[in-house]
């Protein structure tokens, strides 16, 4: 495949940024699109330019490192990762947009790779059960109902990419606080720190700078791991029960 | 980079031709491994009660560094801020979740004996030794195999989503090598789980103050004053502003070496460097040749290959390994009749079937393909079958069990693997070797010490599926946070370490002549294409089969590879900036000196022992034959100067509870 990519190229923080434009060639369908940067960049080392710097790393769509927008779309065109998307989603000569993450609360660091720190914060404002090693009880002392499991399980996925971010018009990271708060609101080790969890979360998301939700879904959509958009809907009632019980 | 003055002999030390070295020379037995006597059900509980403790209240004055943050190091770092140190941590990642660990599918051992068949602490070491094929040290297995039990009940109480059946309690499944169902999972990422656990718990410390993490953060070396680990240098991947920090304690938990081979199932960014800096600043390192190839990869697609992808072991749980009988069979899977079909594992091993352990199944499936019965393009690969369990139990159970495995085969493929079957080819996986350590995992620098996959000392030659993660946490939870107690309690804190030691000098000085000399070559070759090339060296001899004749071809040539990076290696840009370009290269520096001491290690090892196979010794029927009488230790090579030959310290490896037998899964 020949391919015509334009990719933001931005040297640091204070350094404005633009897009340029690259011609690549002898692009196989079969690899994945952070190879197919990886070819751009082997080409550029040898020109002596500085190669396009990205986050990347297990390359199994689990660590959540990558994540580019493509052609305006977080990830690109198919709901995975960006290191799982192959090229044979891309048509031989076409165009493609590479950018960074946009978003307030994610500051572009270089070129594609951006800052996601404030994620971080908001796991260690809440986003775990205070369980001391050595303090546990035996497991099988806690039954949890299959289906609650399951319900933890699939907020739980979230791979912490921030995909949702990228692709919120609002720069909103509703569904990122929204899975930690359910993976763990629904279980009932959980259950002690339900009030103080969701409304210290969510005070830490506002504090960051992620923008307000709007339900647009676009969050949803993006999301390599399928969390639902239902998840903001139930770290809502989440919410307001905290509140109306006071902590 | 601060400014130093140019210092010309560090430069030579890092910009050899050095010559060629398949000598060493053999020292003194190796340390002492603090292992207590007695009866060995007993001896952790009397370690732990022999260690001295630090007083509660004197735990904040004493600074730990923890280096990596994934299920041992976010674990230990974690633990320790429990118990009221103070840690600094580090990261290269951009935040400690994304650690790979999280790339763990299967699930994680522990001899609940929930299922009632037949499980305990004695069997779960006794699998775990024979496992090994005998090279792993008995008391630290068996401390393993108790502390297991621990670590799901800690787990349950962080919020991991484990499987569970309908009663609500928790479900576990078989993997290889064991005759018990012991492994509990969360779907295929339990890996990210119980890292998220562990991320969560160091999380709250972070924001308790009482981590200090340091994310895109590299450490380049160890800081030794006096004998002693007294810090790291360090390089922040942003700004490129190389620092350094300064501990009571030093603890490694930055994860194995198996991407030495290029083409590997680990991250694309998981490196050797900081393991390979504290080897030659004295920390010995153990069985540098026991690599694992894990049976169950997507096979390589072309050249432009960047990474292997693991398929879990679990699916052989419900797939069946085939090939075509005929040689050259080109027919589609479908076409093929079913008695023209070899399903070798089951054949071969009716015993324990698709579920051989990883070193076995990844030479059998190497066998079949040299055979030229191999499938997929270049013949380079098996089928993992699964149209049995699918009209076995129908395909929503089997989506249930494997769905996310099967999505991410079609991503990578293209094709479905509901009615076509798999295509998987071994790939390197895990590192067995690491640095040495005693029971306290202890290296041989004091106040140094390694856990998780860092270290060498539990898997032995080969490791069983789900014990990663259960070493991994076991280490970081429970037996880190009690063993580093002693040390610190036997070295009471003197004066903080002192900035301006020269020992601290060097270190930064090495460093950054090191940076300073790639960026300088300014040559024709990328970093990626040397470490290509390495890793291709050591595949070929020093992977799956290594011959005499082989490893001393690669050891032939690692040097001359090295001449030639340090004179045609091309790195753009500057150390003062985000340069990933240059972070590739100084990895691939010690890699091209860690694969010399692997080969080197499997030359000198002339047997066969789990996923290391010496061609020339195998049984009659083509399986590893050990040599106990001569090799029944565990090797810790020590670093003597740059170009020098390393010197080989014995550890006798003695078995009083599992009698070394020849492995049979027959």
């Amino acid at each position: 495949m020949r391919l015509t990519l334009r990719v933001w190229r931005q040297p640091d923080p204070d350094t404005p940024g633009a897009m340029v434009t690259y011609g690549i060639d002898g692009i196989s369908e079969d690899m994945s699109f952070l190879e197919m940067l990886d070819t751009l960049n082997e080409e550029l080392i040898l020109k002596g330019e500085e190669p396009v710097a990205f986050d990347h790393d297990c390359r199994e769509g689990i660590c959540g490192a990558c994540g580019v927008v493509i052609d305006g779309e977080a990830h690109g065109p198919e709901r995975t990762t960006t290191c799982q998307l192959h090229m044979r989603h891309f048509e031989d000569g076409a165009t493609i947009d590479v950018e960074p993450w946009r978003a307030g609360a994610f500051p572009v660091v270089k070129d594609l790779v951006v800052d996601r720190s404030a994620f971080d914060r908001i796991i260690g404002s809440g986003g775990y059960i205070t369980v001391p090693t050595g303090a546990a009880p035996e497991a099988h002392a806690t039954p949890v109902p299959k289906p609650a499991a399951d319900l933890a399980f699939e907020h739980a996925e979230c791979i912490g990419c921030g995909a949702c971010v990228a692709a919120c018009p609002n720069g909103s990271a509703m569904l990122f606080t929204s899975a930690k708060v359910n993976h763990l609101g629904v279980l009932p080790q959980g259950a002690p720190e339900r009030e103080t969890r969701v409304l210290d979360m969510v005070a830490t998301m506002d504090e960051e700078g992620f923008g307000g939700c709007t339900l647009a879904g676009e969050c949803a959509t993006a999301c390599p791991k399928g969390i639902p958009l239902q998840s903001i809907s139930m770290m809502n009632r989440e919410f307001l029960r905290a509140t109306v019980r006071g902590r | 980079m601060a400014e130093t003055s140019p210092r010309p002999h560090t430069v030579n030390a890092v910009h050899p031709p050095y010559p060629p070295y398949t000598e060493y020379t053999v020292g003194a037995p190796a340390l002492d491994t603090k292992a207590p006597d007695g009866p060995i059900a007993e001896r952790w509980n009397r370690r732990r009660f022999e260690a001295k403790l630090v007083n509660p209240a004197n735990r904040r004055k004493h600074t730990v560094i923890v280096v990596g943050t994934g299920l041992a190091g976010g674990a230990a770092g974690a633990t320790l801020a429990e118990q009221g140190y103070h840690v600094v941590q580090f990261c290269y990642q951009d935040s400690p979740r994304r650690a790979h660990s999280i790339a763990a599918q299967g699930g994680i051992n522990a001899a609940k004996n929930y299922r009632n068949d037949g499980d305990s602490v004695q069997r779960l070491f006794y699998d775990t030794v024979k496992g090994g094929d005998f090279r792993a040290r008995e008391s630290n297995v068996h401390r393993l195999a108790e502390v297991s039990v621990e670590i799901i009940d800690q787990c349950v109480a962080q919020g991991v989503p484990f499987a569970r059946e309908y009663g609500g309690l928790l479900d576990t499944r078989s993997f290889g090598g064991v005759q018990v169902s012991r492994t509990f999972y969360a779907r295929g990422q339990t890996g990210q789980q119980l890292l998220l656990g562990a991320y969560q718990a160091l999380s709250r410390q972070i924001a308790a103050g009482a981590v200090e993490m340091h994310a895109r953060t590299e450490m380049l070396d160890l800081i030794v004053i006096d004998g002693r680990a007294r810090g790291i240098v360090a390089r922040d991947l942003i700004t490129g502003e190389i620092s350094t920090h300064l501990a009571d304690a030093v603890v490694l938990a930055s994860g194995g070496y198996g991407n030495v081979f290029y083409l590997s199932t680990n991250a694309k960014n998981s490196n050797a460097t900081a393991v390979w800096r504290a080897h030659r600043r004295g920390a010995q390192f153990a069985n540098p040749c026991f690599t694992q190839i894990h049976p169950t990869c997507i096979p390589r697609s072309g050249d432009h290959q960047s990474k292997l992808t693991l398929m879990s072991e679990s699916l052989r749980n419900d797939g069946r390994i085939w090939v075509p009988r005929a040689r050259g069979d080109r027919r589609p899977p479908a076409e093929i009749p079913e008695d023209e079909r070899d399903y070798y594992l089951e054949r071969t091993y009716p015993a324990f079937g698709n579920l051989v352990p990883r070193d076995i199944a990844s030479r059998a499936a190497k066998n079949v393909c040299d055979e030229g019965r191999g499938v997929g393009p270049g013949g380079q690969g098996v089928y993992l079958d699964f149209a049995d369990a699918i009209a076995r139990l129908g395909r929503r159970a089997v989506e249930e069990k494997y769905g996310n495995l099967f999505e991410m085969y079609e991503r990578i493929t293209a094709e479905n693997p509901y009615e076509v079957p798999m295509r998987i080819y071994p790939a390197i996986h895990y590192t067995m070797g690491g640095l040495w350590v005693d029971y306290d995992l202890q290296t041989t620098v004091p106040g140094l010490f390694a856990i998780g996959e860092a270290n060498f000392s539990d898997h032995g030659a080969n490791r069983l599926g789900a014990s990663a993660l259960m070493q991994g946490l076991a280490d970081g939870y429970f037996v880190l946070p009690s063993t580093i107690n002693d040390y610190l309690a036997r070295h009471p804190r003197h004066e903080p370490a002192d900035a301006s030691h020269p020992a601290v000098e060097e270190a930064v000085a090495d460093t950054e002549d090191r940076l300073r000399l790639l960026l300088a070559v300014d040559g024709d070759r990328t970093p990626d294409s040397f470490h290509k090339e390495i890793g291709e060296l050591l595949w070929e001899h020093c992977g799956m089969a290594r011959t005499e004749e082989g490893l001393r071809k690669a050891l032939d040539r690692i040097p001359r590879i090295r001449e030639e990076f340090w004179r045609r290696i091309k790195v753009p840009g500057t150390g003062e900036q985000l340069n990933q370009a240059l972070e590739k290269a100084n990895r691939v520096v010690d890699y091209l000196e860690l694969a010399e001491l692997m080969c080197l290690d499997a030359l000198h090892r002339a047997e066969s022992c789990g996923g290391h196979f010496r061609e020339e010794s195998q049984t009659g029927a083509g399986e590893a034959a050990r040599r106990d009488e001569t090799f029944a230790y565990a090797a810790a090579w020590e670093f003597t100067g740059t170009g020098n030959p390393p010197v080989l310290h014995k550890e006798d490896l003695v078995f009083e509870y599992v009698h070394p037998t020849q492995r049979s899964y027959a």
